[in-house]
């Protein structure tokens, strides 16, 4: 089984044991300990079940590629799943729970999944489901999508906080082993401004486990030397624990940085994204080792070789006593010396090799181990831990030699180097034949806008795999990075390692080399996903020729750990099956993020109320007092009613449309926007925007009008007035104030940059109250201080002045059909006014209320009675669109012939014919039947209310030839069992002269 | 009117509600005689340079855009600011308004300011990219900001008067203790 080993663990500190809890056993680790370690040195093995099949699983690998052994960590509101447990820092009170298992790890229900695999080929999905359909629907998608996903969603709203932050480098190199601390170093010699990250907590990558000498030091010393080095620089920042996710277009990357991930409950962020634009990006992301396909390595216990190492070299674990190396490659051989070295058993080294002849080689001859040359495995003994391991020929179906007995299986299948994030902006492989790896192809780098490569890879990541030359080419990486972004380069020394030379790799993609269909089905490819070799074949056995056809029928590399383990492995099965060069076939895309990025980290700080901003009023602390209700329009709150007490909304938006109509209210229109155009050309420019002439206005007066796109469709509308002979003020829809601000400087600065023309959004400067009804008059003249009689302020009219103490402008313009001013106030004296206003007798009211008026009188609402497909001429409002006008925006758009025919939907007013009956808002009329039989559709309803004033249903509609079928009554078949009959009527149906508000 | 208490929130950056500013929204052609002499006369200061501020007793200057600048000064003064712009240049093509009320100020301050900004603005605000004098009209969390440096480590910043609750409790979250980013 596995154990800790009484000595050694550099990353591990003794004196400070960590209790945890795994499924609800409590065990014990030490500080420095991964969750994964702490568990083999507490003798678990078994840390996960795959997806498919349900096997029991292992951890295989030591960093962030582990695809068996996840958790669910934490519990209640700090949940989170899927975890690797191979990169999860050990913290007191730590609880992990397995997944995909039921009821225990141990015994599991899905398990038996594994003996139907005969049932479950690749694609078998897509295979099997398909017939009968409705079973489709009802049977298997229900229990496929139960079943689906490895780790359960939390289930509470997560406690923590998280953060972004922008930052800005020179340089960033990606990756703090020795590859990437001497490409820092470097980089950083002349000046230039440096990030430089590492995943994982402590500094060094690999070489804190291969202790090569450097300089003269030994690895450990080295890098501890290089970070304090770095670190003194005022122009390098250094962060570990930091994950870079992705390298996106111009140098921007994102990486997140975990800050309490192994101290939950810190007052600090739980993790942190970083946005960075860097100069230059150096990718020193070393290399993940890849597994070995032989039947049975996916036995708990089956793990890399490299991984083995670390768990021995860093948290002084084994996961086993008696440890078979299966390998291709010299590398393997250094887990074999480790392991005996620590004084633990290697039965057999057993190399696909016929005869290599290497220092490693002999040093391990020399430690008396048994090498058999030549050989491969063809079983694993043993369920849920290996047992023992049958040696067979290389080059033979299987047959077994002998069977020899162990705890543990070291494979080593060769390295891949990450190039993840050399790829993931465009940057291309190349196929290095003596290692059998791609690597990137430093001729064809992501490129960014002057065409040169913004990503530079370094050491081991550029395929480098001993030591000295790995120094050496991340060392002139870094100097190069600098030079780049135009720093002046250092002139450090190059860090110095000898290394030893090593025998070439023998690339096994299957062993033994003729398995058969049994043995092939159980040499995994992709564990967390169950991918087998005999998958990938019968994928090309029927016809998926495509790498990237293949990994979606098959599901291989589509798993939590997006093949960071079983690409290679797959696509050499594939070629080989095809009959095809590895290069030729290619890989699959390399898509960010790197490794999993939380949904905490890509929110942010935008969640709960910062969410979104809301843009809020100045009348709103008071209506927040009062008890309104809000109804969200664009990105503003507005109050929708203002309920008194024990008052429905339903009544009291009746109240206050009564009691506009009778009386007087007051409505916070502040969210209309406001535009000031100023110039000579003002008048020019507006009669090009508006479809109406603006530039007759005069001084002090207001019209209404219409924008249009240049299609000739309605896209906002509003009151102008005039201010001065070269100053208007424009009023757009709540919406639309940042649109049409935004239209009017488009044409300005790429049309009509001749007119001498200025604007100016000034919504938020000021409150705009409506005081409307009968009694509005009394209410401003109570106030005092300006002439708002008939004659002094007419209908249409607008000025200037003193109210009660405030500076403000008066328009006499009406949304409601009754005697209306608007009052604009300086925002900061907002809430004072209205609060005079309110004291004064006006009763607030909403928006929905407003509505009611509004459509009471058929005024339209852009976004209501439009939808970007109408015009004006449509809304019956072609009073609106000048035809003396040589230009304006939408004029030829609006003359195009299935614009002007016979046909169009056209806006109307709509009475039920039994008052009992409101039409539902957006209900379709139709009349006849189409081609196929099916009712034919001739419009819809834009707006609909039950009118207080008039005591009956009222609605508006868009209805084809509208205008011309007035008083003709149509269907709208509401359900399948009730048609409504309505009449259509003009749209205005209150005070049709207009004499209410023009008083 | 009695003014409300201006919020101040002290983490690891002091934000400060400024309260009350006079701010003039001033358009034309920046470096013609007509706006240099019209900046100078109102606040005494020359116009800043593209994305700069120029401070000075009686006020600040901010770059808004090629031809646009903004004015800012003493809460009571915007109004005969932006009227004795007016006068001056009548004739001239510009705009002058007095829009104290559109936006509201903050002061951003301590070990902590630059990080805090940089939280929520893409903008490089490492001392040496970013000193006393710079401006930017850039973005904060999802909402339209400017701000500007006035002396070590000391920010201020608008925003629209609409989105000034959100934006004060953003920069307290992201000045909540622990949040130091350690990257200046």
């Amino acid at each position: 089984m596995s154990a800790r080993l009484p000595r050694g663990g550099l990353l591990i500190d003794r004196q400070f044991p960590v209790s945890f809890r795994a499924d609800g056993r409590k065990l014990s680790g030490y500080r420095g300990d991964t969750l994964a370690s702490a568990l083999m040195g507490a003798g678990e093995m078994l840390m996960g079940r795959s997806f498919k099949y349900h096997r029991p699983r292992g951890p295989v690998a030591s960093g962030p590629e582990e695809p068996n052994a996840l958790y669910g960590i934490g519990s209640g509101a700090r949940f989170e799943p899927n975890q690797r447990a191979t990169v999860t820092e050990l913290f007191e009170g730590l609880e992990a729970r397995s997944q995909n298992r039921w009821p225990s790890l141990a015994f599991d229900v899905g398990a038996v999944n594994a003996k139907l695999s005969r049932l479950l080929p690749a694609g078998f999905y897509y295979k099997t489901f398909i017939h009968p359909r409705a079973a489709w629907k009802h049977l298997f998608e229900p229990v496929i999508r139960r079943s689906a996903g490895l780790g359960r969603p939390p289930r509470e709203p997560d406690a923590d906080r998280y953060e972004q932050v922008h930052a800005f480098f020179d340089v960033m190199v990606v990756g703090g082993g020795i590859a990437g601390l001497a490409a820092a170093r470097q980089a950083a010699a002349g000046g230039a401004r440096v990030m430089l990250v590492e995943q994982a907590a402590h500094w060094g990558g690999r070489a804190l486990v291969d202790g090569p000498e450097i300089d003269g030091l030994p690895a450990a010393d080295w890098v501890a030397a290089e970070v304090a080095a770095l670190a003194a620089r005022g122009n390098v920042t250094l962060r570990s624990r930091f994950a870079a996710a992705a390298v996106n277009d111009h140098g921007y990357v994102l990486g997140v940085e975990r800050l309490t991930d192994h101290a939950p409950g810190a007052e600090a962020p739980r993790q942190r994204l970083w946005r960075i634009r860097a100069g230059r990006v150096v990718t020193a992301t070393g290399a993940i080792e890849r597994p070995l396909s032989f039947p049975g390595n996916d036995v708990p216990g089956v793990m890399l070789a490299s991984a083995i190492r670390d768990h021995l070299a860093l948290y002084a674990v084994s996961p086993g006593a008696r440890t078979v190396l299966l390998t291709n490659n010299d590398d393997g051989y250094r887990t074999a010396i480790a392991l005996k070295k620590a004084g633990l058993d290697v039965p057999a080294i057993v190399d696909v090799r016929a005869n290599p002849s290497s220092q490693l080689v002999a040093d391990a001859r020399a430690l008396g181990l048994r090498v058999e040359f030549g050989r491969a495995l063809s079983g694993v003994k043993g369920v849920k831990r290996v047992e023992a391991v049958q040696l067979c020929a290389l080059a033979g179906q299987g047959s077994v030699i002998e069977e020899i007995a162990c705890d543990a299986v070291a494979m080593s299948g060769g390295w891949s180097p990450v190039v993840h994030l050399w790829s993931h902006s465009g940057g291309k492989l190349g196929w290095d034949e003596a290692n059998a790896m791609f690597i990137p192809d430093p001729d064809r780098p992501p490129t960014g806008a002057d065409g040169a490569g913004f990503v530079l890879a370094a050491g081991t990541a550029a395929g480098k795999l001993l030591t000295g030359e790995v120094l050496a080419d991340a060392a002139a990486i870094g100097r190069r990075a600098a030079e780049e972004v135009g720093q002046r380069p250092g002139d450090e020394a190059v860090p110095r390692a000898d290394s030893t030379a090593e025998a070439p790799l023998l690339p096994v993609w299957i062993m033994p080399l003729h398995a058969g269909p049994e043995l092939r089905a159980r040499a995994f490819l992709d564990y967390q996903n169950d991918v087998k070799v005999s998958d990938v074949q019968l994928a090309a056995r029927e016809g998926y020729e495509s790498v990237e056809h293949t990994k979606r029928y098959t599901t291989l590399g589509m798993a939590t750990d997006q093949g960071k383990l079983s690409n290679i492995n797959g696509l050499a099965v594939l070629a080989d099956t095809l009959g095809q060069p590895i290069p030729q076939v290619g890989t699959t895309t390399f898509r960010p993020p790197y490794t999993p990025v939380s949904f905490g980290a890509i929110t942010g700080m935008a969640r709960g109320p910062l969410f979104r901003p809301v843009r809020r009023t100045t009348t709103d602390p008071w209506a927040e007092a009062v008890g309104a209700v809000f109804e969200p329009v664009g990105d503003w709150r507005r109050v929708y009613a203002c309920p008194r007490a024990g008052e429905s909304t339903e009544d009291a938006v009746v109240r206050e449309v009564l009691t506009v109509r009778e009386a007087v209210g007051v409505l916070d229109a502040s969210t209309l926007g406001k535009i000031i155009v100023k110039g000579p050309d003002a008048g020019k420019l507006l009669d090009l925007v508006y479809t109406n002439v603006m530039s007759t206005l005069k001084p002090g007066r207001c019209r209404y009008g219409l924008m249009c796109t240049e299609n000739g469709f309605v896209f906002d509308d509003g009151v102008v007035v005039r201010l001065d002979a070269g100053t208007f003020l424009c009023h757009t829809t709540t919406g639309g104030a940042e649109r049409v601000h935004g239209h009017l400087e488009e044409w300005l600065q790429t049309e009509w940059w001749d007119l001498q023309v200025y604007t100016a959004n000034v919504t938020e400067q000021f409150a705009q109250f409506v005081v409307a009804g009968p009694k509005a008059r009394g209410v401003l003249e109570a106030l005092g201080g300006m002439d708002v009689s008939r004659e002094g302020l007419p209908f249409l009219s607008s000025a200037e002045g003193v109210l009660g103490g405030f500076p403000v402008r008066v328009h006499r313009i009406s949304f409601s059909g009754e005697l209306s001013f608007e009052v604009a106030v300086p925002a900061a004296r907002g809430a004072e006014l209205w609060e005079r206003l309110i004291g004064l007798g006006a009763v607030p009211y909403g928006t929905e209320a407003m509505h009611v008026l509004r459509a009471e009188k058929g005024f339209i609402i852009v976004g209501d009675e439009t939808d970007g497909t109408v015009t004006p001429h449509d809304l019956g409002m072609s009073w609106a669109v000048s035809k003396k006008k040589p230009d304006f925006i939408g004029k030829r758009g609006l003359e195009r012939s299935y614009l002007v025919g016979a046909g169009r939907k056209q806006l109307v007013g709509l009475e039920t014919v039994d008052p009992s009956d409101q039409l539902p808002d957006g209900a379709h009329a139709t009349s006849g039947t189409r081609p196929d039989g099916r009712p034919r559709a001739i419009g819809h309803v834009t707006s609909t209310y039950r009118s207080p004033t008039l005591g009956r249903p009222i609605a508006l509609g868009l209805i084809e030839d509208g205008l011309a079928r007035m008083g003709e009554v149509i269907d709208f078949p509401v359900s399948s069992s009730l048609t409504m009959h309505a009449r259509i009527v003009s749209p205005c149906f209150f005070d049709k002269e207009g004499s209410r508000q023009d008083v | 009117m009695a003014q409300a208490a201006l919020r101040r929130f002290s983490g690891e950056a002091l934000i400060e509600e400024a309260g009350p500013t006079g701010m003039v929204t001033l358009r034309g052609t920046l470096r013609s005689g007509a706006i240099l002499s019209a900046v100078q006369g109102a606040v005494g200061l020359r116009v800043p340079e593209v994305r700069r501020a120029e401070s000075g007793p009686r006020g600040s200057v901010l770059w808004m855009s090629p031809d646009e600048l903004m004015l800012i000064c003493e809460a009571g003064e915007a109004a005969g600011i932006a009227a004795g712009i007016t006068e001056r240049l009548a004739g001239e093509h510009f705009l002058a308004l007095d829009l104290s009320s559109a936006r509201s100020r903050f002061r951003i301050s301590g070990a902590g300011a630059r990080e805090v900004l940089a939280k929520g603005a893409p903008v490089d605000l490492a001392p040496r990219a970013f000193g006393p004098g710079d401006l930017r009209r850039t973005r904060l969390g999802s909402v339209a900001v400017a701000f500007w440096c006035t002396g070590p480590d000391m920010f201020e910043l608008i925003c629209f008067r609409s989105v000034a609750d959100h934006v004060y409790e953003w920069l307290c979250l992201a000045a909540r203790p622990g949040g130091r980013v350690h990257l200046y």
